[in-house]
């Protein structure tokens, strides 16, 4: 912000006793970094464990190694509550405060986002959430959306199947539903689903959730007990994911056809169902447990000393450890921002450019203690995204295992629709700037 | 000592009628305008006026336009949020079609649509009064909300469901859009709600805001005098769904910029809008202001403010502490006053023209 700025903000902020939100005069050797969280709301069963990984990662390299090369990572959070209105507030606090990195936590964040973000030039990380057409990096070149998109995760439910039941050719006939929150987040995966069910020959159903019914699936059900679907996938959030697993159990759905996108992958979405939600699964880049070096420091450096909002028991299970992963891409990426511009405290047009260069190989998950953790992640200028593997996991009764080995999203399937989608959405907001940052080479 | 009409001669009709007849009363608005127009924008910083001054603007049109019909005309609605939404989807598809013409011109005009759809769920009101009316306005608030997810004609079936504001400029400057400043927008969202201000404060004290009183006050006994009720209540529809509709295409187009609009104008904002009613006054223009100030601005003044003074208060705390303070804050204030805010205003007004010397 500039000190003008500054002056006026305080200025009115002393005339109104509140209102402005003023600039921390920030430190020489710190970033900071805005989070948005919802410890508070419908959606805070799944926004408390990803928030407190967040911060605990963040904390931990704070600790540990005081800092990214030195330099203080401030994390604070904005409690959005999930509410767009509030996400938007907390939008406009990170850009006065100068934020590396905006991070929206909800499709309609996302959204929201985009346009004031290549304006503002903050980078936007949407962490396999948010906007599919935006991994298309030369038309978004401030939002970058690793380590896959919806719609990998949707050719991925569609392989999946495919390899249950012994090859892409076997798809005919067969019929997969559909259960979304009826929400831009739900929508996303439909457009790949219909292009591959018209390509395979399998049948697509769809079977919308109003935001407002999200605990009261029944009517929903009984059109799936009428239709029979063979798999169901659930791109739902937050109290949808729990019902859906009862629901199915109630209904006798076989559990084990029924996967959830990575958002509905939490312990107690699976947890819901009792003993006969074993074999209930859910796409996944992450791994659950605590059997990493990355978490034993944390549980060393943080959890140990108290400095965690998260109880003991609650560190390492899946949500939790998807949060100490979205915090290692800001890390890694700041690091590589420091690599590419030398400078140590970097800004968000540096921090852009250490996501775009970003490559999270396995050896470089190996050395900072994630060997097996997370899927591999290498964005480049055209693709923000990285369409990386994932797996498919399974819940065991008490926890989450590897249910199957790492799959490849149908990136020749996706990637068109992406390029096209991309293109629409410059067209419909028309102004829509041309990039003009240069092209950052993967490191 | 320097409140009081002491002095003061009114020598037209016209003087006497004046909505202001204090001379302090106009030099207050000439003041608050002033610092409307002026000093907001030349002390308040990009955080404040896009996330404090927009959002209350475009809820002081919305309470404005249902303290018409539930203020001065006595019916109960909840589906303001719902007309604000028709307000948005309508704007979405004009500017679609006629990208040439001005946003403003359309976002009025997007109003005209709303008031329309109003209108059609008004009719009930013929025939049903009080909570039973309320009702049947909840089902214009399912009925559209459910069509803002299911017509993908509204939304130009974009594949996520969401409005993309595109840009549109007034003489060269962007005015919505992404690369639209801060104060650009507050601009436009500040002289709309002015002058359909001034439109709302000449309606109410005309002849048509008493007979909507009339009709407010006892139905029965403003029908005996000749007042035709179908007009009455069918016209306090449409102009209250007018104010809620353009209020909507302010808040998707002048605040929001674009999104996920269909879960935007969900039922809470209906009720929200209805609170601001009743703790800034029914039946007051000035009272809609202090309603929205109150139940939209104060939460982020406070979330924001608290930590931005020193208090050590983030995130979730800090929203806790706002529940906790403006929910304390509501009751204190229907306890001291049931009347809403403004009434409390009016009893500020009334001691200051006795002070010193109160009798």
């Amino acid at each position: 912000m500039k000190q003008t700025g500054l002056m006026k903000g305080a200025a009115l902020g002393a005339l109104l006793a509140a209102g402005a939100a003023i600039a921390p005069v920030a430190a020489q050797d710190s970033v900071y970094f805005a989070n948005n969280a919802y410890r508070t709301g419908p959606f805070s069963g799944s926004g408390i464990p990803i928030g407190d990984g967040m911060r605990d990662y963040i904390a931990m390299i704070n600790e540990r190694d005081g800092g990214v090369n030195g330099v203080k990572v401030i994390y604070e959070e904005c409690e959005t509550g999930y509410d767009t209105k509030k996400s938007i507030e907390c939008y406009e606090q990170a850009k006065s405060k100068n934020t590396i990195v905006y991070s929206p936590w909800s499709t309609g964040a996302t959204l929201a986002a985009i346009p004031r973000a290549h304006i503002d030039k903050i980078p936007i990380l949407s962490m396999a959430y948010g906007l599919s057409a935006s991994a298309e990096g030369s038309t978004f070149p401030w939002v970058f959306i690793p380590p896959f998109t919806y719609w990998d995760g949707a050719s991925v439910m569609v392989k999946h199947m495919a390899n249950e039941l012994g090859g892409m050719d076997k798809l005919k006939g067969k019929k997969l539903g559909l259960i979304h929150l009826d929400a831009p987040f739900g929508k996303e995966p439909i457009p790949v689903l219909e292009n591959l069910a018209k390509k395979y020959g399998f049948e697509l159903k769809l079977y919308p959730v109003a935001a407002a019914d999200m605990q009261n699936q029944g009517s929903l059900w009984l059109s799936i007990r009428r239709d029979r679907p063979d798999y169901l996938y659930n791109q739902g959030w937050g109290a949808m994911n729990p019902t859906a697993v009862k629901e199915a159990i109630k209904n006798g759905f076989p559990i084990n056809k029924l996967v959830g996108v990575w958002w509905a992958g939490g312990d107690d979405d699976a947890r819901a169902g009792g003993a006969e939600a074993k074999g209930y699964k859910s796409l996944n880049f992450n791994a659950a447990g605590t059997n990493f070096p990355v978490i034993q420091d944390i549980i060393k450096h943080v959890v140990d000393k108290g400095k965690s909002l998260a109880p003991k028991e609650k560190v390492g299970e899946n949500l939790y450890n998807r949060g100490v992963y979205n915090s290692m891409l800001v890390v890694e990426a700041i690091r590589n921002a420091q690599k590419l511009t030398g400078k140590k405290v970097v800004n968000a047009e540096d921090m852009r450019r250490g996501l775009e260069g970003l490559n999270i190989t396995e050896a470089r998950l190996k050395e900072i203690g994630m060997e097996g953790f997370g899927t591999p992640s290498t964005i480049s200028c055209s693709d923000h995204s990285g369409h990386s593997k994932m797996y498919v996991a399974e819940w065991d009764g008490t926890k989450w295992t590897k249910g199957s080995d790492w799959i490849e999203p149908l990136k020749d399937e996706v990637r068109p629709l992406i390029e096209a989608a991309a293109k629409d959405y410059a067209e419909k907001n028309a102004g829509w700037p041309k990039r003009t940052e240069s092209c950052e080479k993967s490191s | 000592m320097f409140y009081r009409e002491a002095g003061q001669y009114k020598s037209t009709y016209a003087a006497d009628m004046a909505v202001f007849p204090l001379r302090q009363d106009r030099i207050g608005i000439a003041v608050i305008l002033a610092i409307a127009f002026i000093g907001i924008p030349m002390i308040g910083n990009d955080f404040f006026i896009a996330t404090v001054m927009i959002p209350f603007l475009v809820f002081s049109l919305a309470a404005i336009g249902l303290n018409i019909l539930t203020g001065y005309t006595g019916l109960i609605s909840l589906g303001t949020a719902a007309f604000m939404g028709v307000g948005a989807y309508a704007c979405y598809k004009l500017t679609t079609f006629f990208p040439g013409v001005n946003i403003i011109v359309l976002i009025l005009i997007s109003g005209l649509f709303s008031a329309a759809i109003g209108v059609l769920f008004g009719l009930p009101s013929l025939r049903i009064k009080g909570f039973y009316l309320a009702v049947a306005t909840l089902a214009a608030q399912f009925f559209l909300q459910w069509a803002f997810v299911r017509v993908p004609w509204l939304f130009n079936y974009n594949a996520s469901g969401a409005i993309e504001v595109p840009l549109r400029s007034l003489f060269g400057i962007p005015i919505t859009g992404a690369s639209a400043s801060a104060e650009t927008r507050y601009f436009v969202c500040l002289g709309l709600v002015v002058v359909l201000t001034w439109f709302a404060s000449n309606l109410v004290h005309g002849r048509l805001g008493r007979s909507w009183m009339a009709v407010r006050d006892m139905d029965i006994a403003a029908e005996l005098m000749g007042i035709k009720l179908l007009n009455a209540k069918l016209l306090a529809f449409a102009v209250s769904s007018f104010y809620a509709g353009v209020a909507g295409a302010m808040m998707i187009f002048l605040w929001y910029g674009g999104g996920e609009a269909a879960d935007v104008f969900n039922i809470r904002l209906s009720f929200n809008i209805l609170f601001m009613v009743i703790i800034g006054g029914l039946g007051s223009l000035i009272g809609s202001f202090f309603g929205a100030a109150f139940i939209a601005s104060l939460p982020t003044i406070l979330k924001f403010g608290l930590p931005a003074l020193g208090v050590p208060l983030s995130g979730a705390a800090a929203e806790h502490v706002t529940f906790m303070l403006v929910g304390a804050l509501i009751i204190i204030f229907l306890i001291v006053e049931p009347h809403g805010l403004a009434r409390l205003w009016q009893i500020t007004k009334q001691k200051l023209r006795t002070w010193p010397f109160p009798y």
